[in-house]
């Protein structure tokens, strides 16, 4: 029992790491049809800045973290909204190209923060609670998954906030199910491509600070290696769903840590072959629109 | 929002072509749209005529020349052309099926003062409900939210593509009196394959064969030409193409 408790909550706090790439990707998508390769890259930079910044003002303190995960919402919402004004905007419809220069983007910046911090992980230092545990039906969880599973569930309880409330929020459901009848009513759906870009960057960001108190590491191939379980989870989860790419997150990453308990180290099989057949069974996802 | 000067045309077409996927589906298109009334854009199936009013919106690739009241919008990006004042109506009706019929109305409404008891007044059947999906009304129902969206705001230009397309003969006529009260207060232009639909609204029609206009002129000379209606339209009378 114990086991299974273990396992169950360290899925769900991977899932939320999943979750907070995941949801950028999927809205990116959902709206402008941009498979957005170089959303890695905003994670690596906002937890390398996040860690910088965190480290000086106040090194493995609650106040450090804060201040890490704060810069990492900044820099990643930045980056994006540049990566998006600067390149992405003059390639709309071009989804060629598009993947191109993404794909291009995501070598340069691992090449570049490598040239910068090092091609070593570079540890990190958390708050002590972080690094201790809590006893749930005699399972020791480490702490640092439940700030992860909370950080993930705000995340997506601001999204759907914004989507549900707001008249962008409005626009953006809107143009992710047809963005050109969007544009027919009058309404200049560029914008909201801006802005999606800046949420899904600033997730990004704060999934960078939490990767690198998951992992207790920072490294130039963070955003690489959680953007390709990222993308995993969004074509499961239905490309362009929200709530498929949260439902999609936790059960990617819960079926990942069973099979590497339970059948000898093999998630990353799982997963894939999970993907597999999702996408013969059923090409839309879980919660994707049909084509 | 200044009106046209008496006679002038709403909308000036001139030597429009559009393209879709590098394929010519407009060539050299010419007409006006009066500043009242219902103009009918008519044609066999195939001829162009939804290409036609996307490349008027900018929804295509178009080069030529679309004045509207004067004013050139042919190199305006369409929500710029949607914002002074034309609205559209899409063949198929486009609504949003994961919004609700409340939250599709929000959506088009550009103006600060949005004609809502007009919609209300118009559909009442939509007011009872504003919190269903849309994707799950009917298609009648649908072609109502779709009219809607285009009434809430003031116009100075309706584009209506096959407005009655699918709908059952209840329906055609709930749509034709819709658009006979939305034609008080905008000129429309619309795409009809509905005869009996065109020859109750519209008092001009312009007709397109192979992507080219082959006749303008008063909606009665050509709809009480059986020749012309056969040679233009493909059909022997209004009844058959309701």
């Amino acid at each position: 029992m114990d086991t299974l408790v273990l396992l169950l909550i360290t899925g769900l706090g991977l899932g939320a790491l999943y979750f907070l790439v995941a949801s950028g990707l999927s809205l990116i998508y959902g709206l402008m049809g941009v498979l957005n390769f170089a959303h890695g890259a905003f994670l690596t930079i906002a937890a390398f800045l996040g860690w910088e910044a965190g480290r000086r003002i106040s090194d493995g303190t609650w106040t450090g973290l804060a201040i890490s995960a704060l810069v990492g919402i900044l820099v990643g919402a930045t980056v994006a909204v540049l990566t998006e004004v600067l390149i992405i905007r003059r390639l709309y419809e071009r989804h060629i190209e598009q993947a191109l220069v993404t794909v291009g983007i995501s070598l340069a910046a691992v090449a570049l923060f490598e040239g910068i911090w090092g091609t070593d992980p570079i540890y990190t230092d958390r708050p002590a609670w972080l690094t201790q545990t809590t006893e749930i039906l005699g399972a020791r969880i480490p702490n640092d998954r439940f700030l992860l599973i909370a950080c993930a569930a705000l995340v997506l309880g601001g999204i759907v906030l914004f989507l549900r409330r707001t008249r962008y929020g409005l626009i953006i459901r809107a143009g992710v199910e047809n963005r050109h009848m969007v544009t027919a009513l009058g309404i200049d759906v560029r914008r909201s491509f801006t802005l999606v870009f800046a949420i899904g960057g600033a997730a990004a960001g704060l999934g960078g600070v939490l990767a690198s108190v998951y992992y207790g590491y920072v490294s130039a191939h963070l955003g690489s290696v959680l953007l390709i379980f990222a993308f995993i989870v969004t074509v499961i989860g239905g490309l362009g769903s929200l709530t498929g790419a949260a439902i999609a997150s936790v059960l990617v990453a819960v079926l990942q840590q069973f099979a590497n308990f339970y059948l000898g180290g093999t998630g990353d099989l799982v997963v894939v072959v999970l993907l597999a057949a999702v996408l013969l069974i059923r090409p839309r996802g879980l919660m994707g629109k049909a084509a | 929002m200044s009106g046209p000067v008496a006679d002038e045309p709403i909308l000036s077409v001139r030597n429009l072509y559009g393209r879709i996927a590098g394929q010519q589906v407009v060539e050299d298109v010419s007409f006006d749209v009066p500043a009242t009334g219902v103009t009918a854009l008519l044609g066999r199936n195939g001829v162009g005529k939804t290409s036609t009013i996307k490349s008027i919106l900018g929804l295509i690739d178009r080069t030529g020349e679309v004045r509207l009241a004067g004013e050139r919008i042919d190199r305006a990006p369409t929500h710029r052309i949607v914002q002074r004042g034309v609205a559209y109506v899409p063949e198929d009706r486009e609504v949003f099926g994961s919004l609700t019929v409340a939250e599709n109305l929000r959506l088009a409404e550009r103006d600060r003062s949005p004609r809502r008891e007009l919609v209300a007044s118009l559909f009442p059947d939509l007011e009872a409900r504003r919190e269903q999906r849309a994707g799950t009304l009917s298609g009648g129902q649908q072609q109502m939210v779709s009219l809607a969206r285009a009434l809430v705001n003031e116009n100075r230009l309706l584009l209506v593509d096959e407005p009655t397309k699918g709908l059952a003969p209840r329906i055609v006529d709930e749509v034709a009196d819709a658009l006979a009260e939305a034609a008080r207060t905008a000129p429309i232009l619309l795409v009809e394959q509905n005869l009996l639909v065109v020859r109750r609204l519209a008092e001009r029609v312009v007709v397109l064969s192979s992507g080219r206009v082959v006749f303008t002129g008063p909606a009665e000379e050509l709809l009480d030409d059986h020749d012309r209606v056969q040679r233009f339209l493909g059909v022997h009378d209004e009844r058959e193409a309701a």
